[in-house]
């Protein structure tokens, strides 16, 4: 893959319901219940269930390793949880869309800018991923 | 109350080996729905934290560490790695606390997580901040 400073990667957008929470849970091993139920959500002073930080940046690296073809190409991958993703309880769920630029290339290294976001909200900040080239 | 610097520097003993099934990774393919990498055998960049979760665990049960599970929130979380997880790769994670900050009623516990295999081979660094609220009145 040839990467091209201040080239734009390809905006990928995502579903998350919340049977996909639950099964992210399973699969990861995360049974925090703000994950799955609406009365302990609540109790903690968020607005409702509320996706794993986690799962938001397994969808953003979905879209990673679309854009790079092969996992073994990244070296590393970072993220920091700045908003929380709410989830409905409805059969639809909410939209995760992750965008992407390279920022720059040096030393055949890439270092690529993802941006996540859902609704009107960064719910990703700083996220950041470094790939040979 | 905050948490006391003794925690910073200290490395947690290695979970028990975890063997990575073809099953594994492609339950955790199916929950964030990415398609199978590598014939299936190749785990996705974020898998490790299914390795790295139980040390994460470990320290917040740790009674000595001080941590009030219901008063951690996960900051940040950044991996670095040598080659992506496989099927048939049996996993230890260790952790090492790297840093603790007091920032305005908040600690932000920085901690550092080494998955190698069993036979000595490094695979991914896992590099977690949690931030620990004041618990107290």
């Amino acid at each position: 893959m040839t990467w091209q400073a201040g080239a734009e990667l390809a905006e990928l957008s995502f579903s998350v319901t919340r049977a996909d929470l639950v099964r992210y849970a399973g699969a990861a091993g995360d049974f925090n219940p703000i994950h799955w139920s609406e009365r302990v959500a609540r109790s903690v002073g968020l607005p409702g269930v509320i996706a794993h930080g986690m799962y938001t940046m397994a969808l953003a690296g979905r879209a990673l390793t679309e854009w790079v073809r092969d996992p073994a190409a990244v070296v590393s991958f970072g993220t920091r949880f700045a908003r929380p993703v709410e989830v409905p309880d409805d059969d639809v769920g909410t939209t995760v869309r992750v965008g992407g630029r390279v920022l720059s290339v040096r030393d055949g290294l890439a270092t690529l800018s993802l941006t996540v976001t859902s609704g009107d909200a960064k719910v990703l900040g700083a996220t950041e991923a470094v790939v040979r080239c | 109350m905050s948490l006391g610097t003794g925690l910073v520097g200290r490395t947690f003993p290695p979970t028990d080996p975890y063997l990575v099934s073809r099953e594994k990774i492609a339950e955790f393919n199916l929950a964030i729905g990415a398609a199978p990498v590598g014939g299936g055998s190749t785990a996705p960049l974020t898998f490790p934290i299914v390795v790295a979760f139980p040390a994460m665990a470990a320290l917040l049960a740790d009674p000595d560490a001080g941590i009030e599970l219901e008063h951690v929130l996960h900051r940040d979380q950044r991996f670095e790695q040598v080659r992506p997880v496989r099927a048939g790769d049996r996993l230890t994670a260790t952790l090492t606390v790297d840093s603790v900050r007091s920032l305005a009623g908040v600690d932000l516990v920085s901690t550092r997580t080494e998955v190698d295999t069993t036979d000595g081979e490094h695979v991914v660094t896992a590099y977690a901040t949690l931030v620990h609220r004041d618990g107290g009145p």
